[in-house]
C-alpha cells in the first residue's frame, strides 16, 4: 500500500472526524504526547495534529480532528483510499511517563483524542488513572469506551448537565481535590488553552505537578520558524522542539491565546475565497 | 582591416569594464516575485568571457572554495562550447545554476581576478550562471557514474551540503539516500532564499539532477525522531553525513517580541518561499503583513526579508541595523538592489522594545541611536547607544533577522556526538569527521552560519573522507 493512504474514515460526531492512515515507520516510533505535521495537498498549509492512536503491527496511525478551519476541512474531505501528500512525524518530545502513583487527566473537547494515548501509557506504567472529561453537551463526547478502558475511573461534566455533572472540567478537578480528598501526584491538562489555563489554576494552590500540552501555530514543526514560541517562566521556548508539554504553572496562557488569533482574518479569506480545492476530484 | 581584428580591438578597449547584466527595472520588479537578474544573452556572455586573460597561474581558482577551473570553463564559453564549459564546472561543483546566482563571488574568485586590480574583475558568477542556464534549457546531461559498489550512505538534510555529498558519492558508485525533514528538497535554497533571487524551478532542476545520479530522496523524514543515527547503521548504512543547517531563530530578548505581527525571518521566509504565501489564497498558508515593516538585521537574510516585504505590498519597509552600512555582512549587490527597490536603511539603530495595541498586535517600536566606537584590537567597531536618543517609530510588522542557533534534535538523540557553542557539531575540519565513527557533518550545523558555497565545500571534504573511509573497509 502507498504511504499515507487513508485506510479508514469515521465521523465521531457532527464536528469530529477520525482518520486511520497507513504510515508504518511513523507508527513504529510514535509515543504519547507527540504530534505530526500534515500537508494534505500540494498547495496546503502544514498543520500540526497530535496522535490519537497508532498500531505498530498494522503500520497505521490515527488522527482525530474537528473541521474548524480551512485545512482541517480540507483534511476532512479526504476519502478512504485517498492519500495525504505529506506527513512528518513523530515530532516533539513524548510525554514523561512514569509510575507517579495517582495521575489525573483533565481534558475537554477534542483534547480527549490527545489524552487517550497519555492515559493508556500512564495506565500501562502502573498509575491509578482518573480521567476527567468535559464537553458542551452529551453528544460531543468522543472515545468514551476507549478512554474508559485505559482509566481507573472516568468522570464526565457538561455545560448543560446532559451528561455527568453540570459545569466544567475544572469543577470536577476541584471536587476531586477538595471534597473527595484524592491524593494526586500529577495532573495532565489537555484541551483548549482557556480550559488549560483555568484548570491548571485549580492545582496551583495544592502544589500538584501539572503538565499542559500546548497547541500553538506551527509551520515546520521542527525547530526552524519560531512561530510556536511560547513563554515559559519568562523565557521563550519553542513548543515543537522544547515541548509540546510544559509545566502548566509556568505557561503564559494569555499570550498563547492571543498568538492563536494571529490569522483569524486570513483563515476566513482562505475558507471563503479559495475554499474549494481544485486540484482533486473531490468537492 | 579584417572584421576579427576590429572586434579584437573593441574587446581590448573594454577589457577593464564588465558587461552589464540585464535586470528587471525596480518599479516593475517590486510588483512581482520573478527573478530580478535576467541573465546574459549569448552575445553578452561571449563578450564578458572574452575579457578573461586566461592566466596560467589563475588567482581566481584559489579564491573558489571548491576550486572550479575557472579560466578553462570561461575559455569554453568564448568558443561557444557550452557543453564543455558546464562539464568543466561540474567536475568540481554539482550546483552551478545555484552558485552562479547566490555565491558571494566578489569575496571569492572575483576578488582575486587580476583585471580587478586596474578595473572590474571578470563576472565569473554571471558566466557560471550562463553556462548552467544553457544546460538547464537543453535538459541536464547525466554524467557517467561508477558501477554501484553496493555501499549505503545516509545523508541527513537536502540542503547545499547534503546535495553535494550525495552527488559526489553517487558518482563514485555509492548507494546514497537523502533524508529531508521538510516536504521538499533544497534546504535553505527553497525555504530561505526568495524566488526573485533564486527561482525554485532552478533548485528543482538541480535536485532532479542529483536524483538522476541515482540518489534516493526521502522527504518528510526528521532524523532523530523518525530514525536515530544508530538505527540508520542498523539498517545497513555504512556512513552518515549530517547537514541539517542553521536552525532555531534568535530573538532580541526585548519586550514585545511575542506580539502578533512579529516574525522571525525564518518564519516569514518559510511562509513566503517554501509555502508560497505570496500566492495566498491559491496556496493556503497565510501571512499577515502590515503596511509599515521593520526588518532587524544587516545580513543577506534581512535583505531577503525586506525585499520580500516590499513585494507583498508594504507601503514602507525599513531595514534596521545597529552598525553602519560598511559593517553590513550582506552582499553589496543585494544592498544595491534593496536600495533601488526603495527599502529605507535605518542604520546605527537598535530596537529596545516592541509596543502592541489592546489586541496584542504590533503598533510601534522603540529604538536608540548608536555610534561606533574606535576600532578594538581586532579592528571591529562596536556600536554603543547614544544617551537620551530613545524614541519610537510607527510600525505594524517586525521581522527579526539576527541569526540562528543550531537545531538540537539530532544532537540530543545521538549519544557521543560532540558539540560546542550551543549545539554546533564538532568536526575535524580536514575530514569533516565528527566524534563518532563513520559519522560526518558539514554546512551550517558544523561551521555556524555561513554561505551556500562553504556548505558545499564542507560537503566535498566529507564526501572525499567518506570515500576514503569506506574504501578501506
Amino acid at each position: 500500500m502507498e504511504l499515507y493512504t487513508v485506510i479508514k474514515k469515521e465521523e465521531l460526531n457532527s464536528i469530529t472526524k477520525k482518520l486511520v492512515i497507513y504510515a508504518p515507520d511513523i507508527a513504529a516510533k510514535a509515543q504519547a504526547g507527540q504530534f505530526l505535521i500534515i500537508k494534505v495537498h500540494e498547495k496546503s498549509e502544514r498543520i500540526p495534529l497530535t496522535f490519537s492512536d497508532w498500531d505498530k503491527k498494522n503500520g497505521t496511525i490515527t488522527i482525530i480532528f474537528q473541521e474548524v478551519g480551512f485545512s482541517s476541512i480540507e483534511l476532512g474531505k479526504l476519502k478512504t483510499g485517498e492519500k495525504i501528500r505529506n506527513l512528518a512525524g513523530p515530532l516533539g518530545n513524548p510525554s514523561e511517563i512514569h509510575n507517579y502513583g495517582t495521575a489525573v487527566i483533565a481534558c475537554g473537547g477534542l483534547g480527549t483524542a490527545v489524552a487517550y494515548p497519555v492515559a493508556k501509557a500512564l495506565k500501562e506504567a502502573g498509575n491509578k488513572v482518573i480521567t476527567l472529561i468535559g464537553a458542551r453537551n452529551k453528544d460531543l463526547f468522543i472515545l468514551e469506551k476507549e478512554i474508559e478502558a485505559v482509566s481507573t475511573q472516568v468522570i464526565y461534566s457538561t455545560d448543560d448537565g446532559s451528561k455527568g455533572q453540570k459545569g466544567f472540567v475544572s469543577d470536577l478537578l476541584k471536587d476531586l481535590i477538595i471534597n473527595k480528598k484524592e491524593q494526586i501526584n500529577i495532573t495532565f491538562v489537555i484541551g483548549p488553552p482557556i480550559m488549560m489555563m483555568v484548570t491548571s489554576e485549580v492545582t496551583r494552590p495544592f502544589n500538584i505537578k501539572t503538565i499542559a500540552s500546548l497547541n500553538p501555530i506551527m509551520v515546520d514543526g521542527m525547530g526552524m520558524c519560531g512561530a510556536c514560541r511560547v513563554t515559559i517562566d519568562g523565557q521563550i521556548k519553542f513548543a515543537c522542539v522544547d515541548g509540546p508539554e510544559f509545566d502548566a504553572h509556568k505557561v503564559d496562557f494569555k499570550e498563547l491565546i492571543q498568538r492563536l488569533k494571529c490569522y483569524v482574518k486570513e483563515e476566513k479569506q482562505a475558507t471563503h475565497k479559495g475554499g474549494h480545492c481544485q486540484c482533486h476530484s473531490h468537492q | 582591416m579584417s572584421q576579427s581584428s576590429i572586434s579584437k580591438e573593441k574587446q581590448v578597449q573594454n577589457r577593464f569594464k564588465a558587461v552589464d547584466i540585464p535586470k528587471q527595472e525596480p518599479k516593475d520588479r517590486i510588483k512581482n516575485f520573478k527573478e530580478v537578474v535576467l541573465g546574459y544573452t549569448e552575445e553578452q556572455a561571449i563578450a564578458e568571457a572574452s575579457r578573461c586573460l586566461n592566466c596560467s597561474n589563475a588567482q581566481c581558482v584559489k579564491g573558489c572554495p571548491v576550486e572550479v577551473d575557472i579560466p578553462e570553463f570561461i575559455k569554453c564559453i568564448t568558443q561557444k562550447n557550452y557543453e564543455a564549459a558546464i562539464a568543466k564546472i561540474k567536475e568540481k561543483n554539482s550546483l552551478p545554476a545555484i552558485c552562479g546566482r547566490v555565491c558571494p563571488q566578489e569575496e571569492q574568485c572575483q576578488k582575486l581576478c587580476i583585471l580587478g586590480k586596474k578595473g572590474e574583475p571578470v563576472s565569473i558568477g554571471r558566466l557560471e550562471r550562463y553556462a548552467a542556464d544553457v544546460e538547464q534549457e537543453k535538459g541536464l546531461k547525466i554524467p557517467k557514474t561508477a558501477a554501484s559498489n553496493g555501499k549505503k550512505v545516509a545523508v541527513i538534510g537536502a540542503g547545499p551540503a547534503g546535495l553535494t555529498v550525495a552527488a559526489d558519492l553517487a558518482k563514485l558508485g555509492y548507494c546514497v539516500e537523502i533524508f529531508e525533514a521538510l516536504h521538499t528538497e533544497g534546504g535553505v535554497l527553497v525555504y530561505g532564499i526568495p524566488e526573485f533571487r533564486l527561482p525554485k524551478s532552478i533548485v528543482k532542476a538541480e535536485v532532479d539532477y542529483i536524483g538522476k545520479l541515482g540518489v534516493k530522496l526521502t522527504p518528510d523524514a526528521l532524523i532523530g525522531r523518525l530514525f536515530t543515527i544508530d538505527e540508520l547503521f542498523q539498517n545497513g548504512f555504512k556512513a552518515v553525513f549530517i547537514g541539517t543547517g542553521a536552525g532555531l531563530p534568535k530573538f532580541m530578548n526585548i519586550p514585545g517580541e511575542n506580539l502578533n505581527g512579529v516574525y522571525s525571518a525564518n518564519e516569514f521566509l518559510i511562509r513566503v518561499n517554501l509555502m508560497k504565501a505570496y500566492l495566498f489564497p491559491e496556496y493556503k498558508t497565510p501571512l499577515g503583513i502590515g503596511k509599515k515593516v521593520a526588518v532587524i538585521g544587516g545580513g543577506n537574510v534581512a535583505l531577503d526579508a525586506a525585499r520580500s516585504a516590499i513585494r507583498l505590498n508594504a507601503d514602507k519597509v525599513y531595514l534596521v541595523y545597529r552598525r553602519g552600512k560598511d559593517e553590513m555582512p550582506a552582499r553589496e549587490e543585494e544592498i544595491l538592489n534593496a536600495e533601488e527597490e526603495g527599502i529605507e536603511f535605518k542604520l546605527l539603530t537598535a530596537p529596545t522594545k516592541i509596543i502592541g495595541d489592546e489586541q496584542g498586535n504590533v503598533k510601534a517600536m522603540g529604538y536608540v541611536t548608536m555610534e561606533l566606537s574606535e576600532p578594538d584590537p581586532s579592528g571591529r567597531r562596536k556600536p554603543i547607544p547614544i544617551k537620551g536618543s530613545e524614541t519610537t517609530m510607527d510600525i505594524d510588522t517586525v521581522i527579526i533577522a539576527i541569526g540562528r542557533t543550531p537545531n538540537p534534535i539530532i544532537q540530543s538523540a545521538t549519544k557521543g556526538l560532540e558539540t560546542v557553542a550551543g549545539g554546533i557539531i564538532v568536526i575535524d575540519k580536514k575530514t569533516g569527521k565528527t566524534s563518532l565513527d563513520a559519522v560526518y557533518a558539514g554546512g551550517d550545523i558544523a561551521t555556524g552560519e555561513a554561505t551556500v558555497i562553504s556548505a558545499m565545500e564542507s560537503g566535498k571534504i566529507a564526501a572525499k573522507s567518506i570515500h576514503e573511509y569506506l574504501n578501506q573497509k
